[in-house]
């Protein structure tokens, strides 16, 4: 594992998300209720729907194109067939990091 | 043989129900007087704690009216009391002159029993038993004081009631904790957490030692300690006496009650008892399950048919909003007696079990009481559980290792489990009402009585209903707002106001919420009904809006956004189209639309740039459309008497002033408006939520008009004469619309709900009219601002990612 600095947790909103750009297409960090940090592929499989403008409840978001909801732990959606990526992401004195290793690794699945 | 002469004494809620089973079974049978001290027929005497809560209305819970004793011609005879009994002559005396009987009934209840305390008889110093008292509570204005001594059943539910007007209520009781004959100490500690959160004091260990008067109005409770309670009214519920002095009187064996056998007989065989009044085999009784048993039993031996009356155990709910409790059979420690206990504190759920010989003995649950009934079944029947013992703490979902869903638990249990605890109505019998064709709630409730009286057993009777009849049944519109909970939209609205709630947490917590932190479907509703009721004290939470309101554009399917100015009224100037011109060429919009409401619609904007593009169509002064909301959208306009041969007022200016007075406002769906300058309607006014068509005598007003995925014509809600008017009716309109409407109902279907009578109503009113325009203005007082300054200053740096991993070196 790499773990890359992304920026505080307070630039991520309470309950909200926040986009991440990488070379791979854009990933999206979660924030929850009790300062669990998430970071899953921002990338709906349903029809593309950029779930970092979801709205975060729990341990899940909601897509804002059509309401698929996704397990943050997992990437499961609920009661549909899909699924996104998650990524290994931890939160050290304040600061959001994200393992680079697994970022990367994203290509070859 | 004329027919036989039947004088009922007292019209409770036992002889109101030993009447409808006679009437029903031989109407003929007799010729029946009625008496009743109380100026009134039946009423649901438990449902007085939700009227008194301001839940219901005393008209909600009669059960018999005046109609109801006429179609069976029965006399009655009420505000009159009964004096006297001459059992010799057998005639009872009233307060109004004498009746012959045949058979008699008493049925007189009980009466509140009084501490003799010094000063019980000042002025302001009531019980808690019929609707006057509940009428002395309910005088009582916000931030007065009452206390209340007593925290059983009653005192509680009473001091629940007031404190949810606003009262400031302090109860005194003289036990270590509340309920004390029905629930432990772990249940009562949480019962009194959570009243206290309701604002009610609560004082334990409390002795009362004189009530304090000045000019012969109670003033203050003191205490043993010398600590004085200042309050202006003080409730007694402290228990009840059976109330037997008539029968006493009249030479009946009576002990605490009036005695009676088994058929409810008393020692005279032409005079029976039910209800509070009576005493069976030592036993008193003071809640109605019981008595509704005894009613049937009188009304099947005063028609000759062979019955008896046996006493079951009992168990107690607690009808106060938000104080999930429940108690059945007995828990106290015992030899041979164990516990099982299960807690979860940060839900404020607690359950415990007593098992005594692998039979359940007691319950007693406080926070989440679904299962209550089930329990309640295994106590009465003494099932033996020991298979079941280490998941019986989970109730019967999880017997069998079925899920936990509710439906299936319903299915699961047994025919003769009980539903109905008021009515005493088991599984069986609603599912033979249901299958005999009783197809929806009011079916079962008139067929069974299930459900009909304090109504915490409906959500059960529903899912009977589902269970029995499968997809034939359709949950009735009172469908819970979402997974997360059971309430209705209405319900929530209504605890919102009445409680009051004031947070999504307080919402959450209070009315249970069985997820974290709610969902999708109920937080931007919740958002919306606590600024809506609130707007001072709540905080409008953006997490909680969907991505458009969030950002204040539209999300379009690539995940671009279209952004909207207002342009008011549809009017727009050579500048404000330069600068949405440049806006266009500056950020590479690669659409540019006139909207159906007559505004520039820019398509394709990125997320990252709309800060700036706002920063710019700010500059040119232009604010925004709100094209994304569920709030005012657009007022659609024709170009009036300014330009038009056949205008009758100037109908763009009167709808640039309906925007400006109605922008930035959150309705619960979408809000768009149209003014047409005469009944040519070339605005399209008639397909809108309200639609203005002006006219030569003055404008009229529709509204409920629809063009989306219904299409319907606005219906007329009034014709005035000036602009002014028009502008006062609209917002007047809007605002009930807000303060009355579920979340994401469009404004016809609200209106197809409450029926425009209703609407007309309270337009009409000139006093609520101007209520519902102070109050709009209040809280836009609050909410009328430009969310694009707000944010293109404030909150720019969202708008971009959070890290830009694109230039690190992947590994
Ligand atoms: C506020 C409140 C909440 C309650 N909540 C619950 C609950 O949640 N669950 C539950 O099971 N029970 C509850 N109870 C108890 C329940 O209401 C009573 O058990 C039930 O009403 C008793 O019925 P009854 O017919 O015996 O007497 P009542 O309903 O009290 O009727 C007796 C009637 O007789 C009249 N009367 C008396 N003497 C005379 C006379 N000499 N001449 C003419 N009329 C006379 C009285 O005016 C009265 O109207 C509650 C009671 C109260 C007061
Ligand atoms: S609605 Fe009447 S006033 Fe308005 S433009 Fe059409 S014809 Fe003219
Ligand atoms: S694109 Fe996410 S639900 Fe349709």
């Amino acid at each position: 594992m790499s773990w890359i600095d992304i920026g505080s947790i307070d630039d991520v909103p309470l309950r909200g998300a926040r986009k991440l750009k990488t070379r791979l297409g854009c990933v999206a960090v979660f924030r929850t209720d009790t300062e669990e940090v998430f970071a899953a592929s921002n990338t709906c499989p349903h029809k593309g729907g950029p779930l970092a403008e979801g709205i975060v409840h729990g341990q899940s978001v909601t897509c804002p194109l059509h309401n698929w909801v996704f397990d943050l732990n997992t990437g499961q959606a609920q009661g549909e067939d899909g699924q996104i990526a998650t990524y290994p992401v931890r939160v050290d004195a304040g600061r959001i990091l994200i393992d680079g290793t697994a970022l990367a690794a994203r290509s070859a699945a | 043989m004329g027919k036989e002469r039947l004088v009922v004494i007292g019209a409770g809620m036992a002889s109101g129900r030993v009447l409808e089973h006679l009437t029903e079974a031989a109407p003929d049978a007799f010729d029946i007087t009625l008496f009743n001290a109380e100026p009134r027929g039946n009423y649901n005497r438990i449902m007085l704690s939700p009227v008194l809560a301001g839940d219901q209305t005393y008209a909600d819970i009669v059960t018999h009216d005046e109609g109801w004793y006429a179609e069976r011609s029965i006399a009655t005879r009420f505000g009159e009391k009964v004096l006297e009994i001459d059992r010799e002559a057998k005639v009872v005396v009233g307060e109004n002159g004498h009746v012959p009987y045949d058979k008699l009934i008493f049925g007189t209840g009980s009466n509140p029993f009084m501490i003799p305390l010094p000063g019980h008889d000042l002025e302001g110093v009531i019980a808690y038993r019929d609707l006057e008292d509940t009428e002395c509570m309910m005088d009582l204005k916000a931030g007065q004081k009452c206390v209340v001594i007593g925290g059983g059943l009653l005192g509680l539910e009473a001091a629940a009631g007031m404190a949810a007007r606003g009262v400031d209520v302090t109860v005194v009781h003289i036990m270590g904790h509340l309920m004390e004959r029905q629930l432990d100490e772990a249940a009562g500690y949480l019962l009194r957490k959570s009243l206290e959160d309701k604002g009610i004091t609560i004082k334990l260990q409390a002795n009362s030692k004189e009530i304090v008067g000045e000019d012969g109005k109670v003033c203050a409770l003191m205490l043993d300690d010398g600590t004085e309670l200042p309050c202006e009214l003080l409730v007694m519920a402290v228990g009840i006496r059976p109330n037997v002095a008539l029968a006493q009187a009249a030479g009946l064996a009576v002990g605490n009650g009036i005695h009676v056998d088994d058929q409810m007989c008393t020692s005279d065989a032409d005079v029976f008892a039910v209800g509070e009044c009576v005493e069976h085999q030592g036993a008193i009784f003071g809640l109605v399950a019981p008595l509704y048993d005894q009613a049937k039993v009188l009304a099947q031996s005063l028609l000759g048919e062979e019955a008896a009356f046996v006493q079951k155990s009992l168990s107690t709910k607690l009808k106060v909003t938000g104080c999930d409790l429940f108690s059945a059979g007995d828990f106290a420690d015992g030899e041979g007696r164990e516990d099982i206990v299960f807690r979860d504190p940060s839900r404020g759920v607690y359950k415990r079990l007593v098992i005594e010989e692998n039979r359940l003995v007691g319950a007693v649950m406080y926070g989440d009481t679904a299962d209550g009934s089930w329990y309640f079944g295994l106590i009465r029947d003494g099932t033996d559980i020991e298979e079941m013992r280490e998941t019986l703490i989970f109730g019967p979902a999880y017997q069998g290792g079925d899920t936990a869903d509710p439906l299936s638990a319903v299915a699961a249990l047994p025919l003769d489990a009980e539903i109905c605890g008021c009515n005493g109505v088991c599984k069986g019998t609603v599912v033979e009402a249901i299958e005999g064709g009783a197809g929806d709630l009011g079916a079962v409730r008139a067929t069974t009585k299930a459900s009909a009286s304090c109504g915490t057993c409906t959500g059960l009777v529903e899912q009977l209903l589902q269970v029995t009849l499968g997809d034939d049944f359709e949950m009735p519109t009172a469908q819970p707002v979402c997974g997360c909970t059971d309430h209705t939209h209405e319900d929530v609205r209504r605890l919102i106001k009445t409680m009051p709630l004031k947070s999504q947490e307080a919402v959450w917590q209070e009315l249970g919420w069985s997820t974290r932190n709610g969902c999708h479907v109920c937080r931007p509703a919740i958002n919306f009904y606590l600024l809506a009721d609130w707007p001072l004290d709540y905080q409008d939470d953006p997490q909680s809006r969907f991505i458009n309101e969030r950002k204040h554009a539209n999300i379009q399917k690539d995940g671009t956004f279209s952004v909207v100015p207002r342009m008011w009224g549809g009017i727009t100037n050579p500048t404000e189209l330069r600068a949405i011109a440049d806006a266009a060429d500056k950020y590479k919009v690669p659409t540019v639309k006139v909207t159906g409401g007559q505004r520039i619609d820019l398509l394709g904007v990125k997320g990252e740039d709309l800060p700036a593009i706002w920063a710019d169509l700010n500059k040119a002064g232009l604010v925004s459309g709100h094209a994304y909301s569920k709030g005012l959208r657009t007022v659609k306009t024709c170009v009036g008497t300014d330009h038009c041969r056949f205008g009758t007022q100037d109908s763009t200016g009167l709808g640039i002033k309906l925007e400006q007075a109605l922008w930035g406002s959150w309705t619960p769906h979408k809000v768009k408006l149209g003014v047409s300058g005469c009944p040519r309607n070339c605005a399209e006014a008639t397909c809108k939520d309200v639609g203005i068509i002006c006219v030569d005598s003055g404008y009229q007003v529709g509204v409920a008009g629809a063009a989306g995925m219904d299409v319907k014509e606005t219906e007329r809600l009034i014709d005035v004469a000036t602009e002014a008017e028009a502008i006062d009716v609209t917002v007047a309109f809007v605002q009930l619309y807000r303060e009355n409407a579920k979340y994401l109902d469009r404004p016809y279907k609200w209106v197809a709900k409450v029926g425009l009578d209703w609407v007309k109503e309270r337009i009409n009113d000139l006093d609520e009219r101007a209520r519902l325009i102070e109050a709009f203005e209040l809280s836009q007082s609050i909410y009328r601002k430009d969310p694009w300054a707000e944010h293109a200053a404030e909150k720019a740096e969202r708008y971009q990612p959070l890290a830009d991993l694109t230039l690190e070196a992947a590994e």
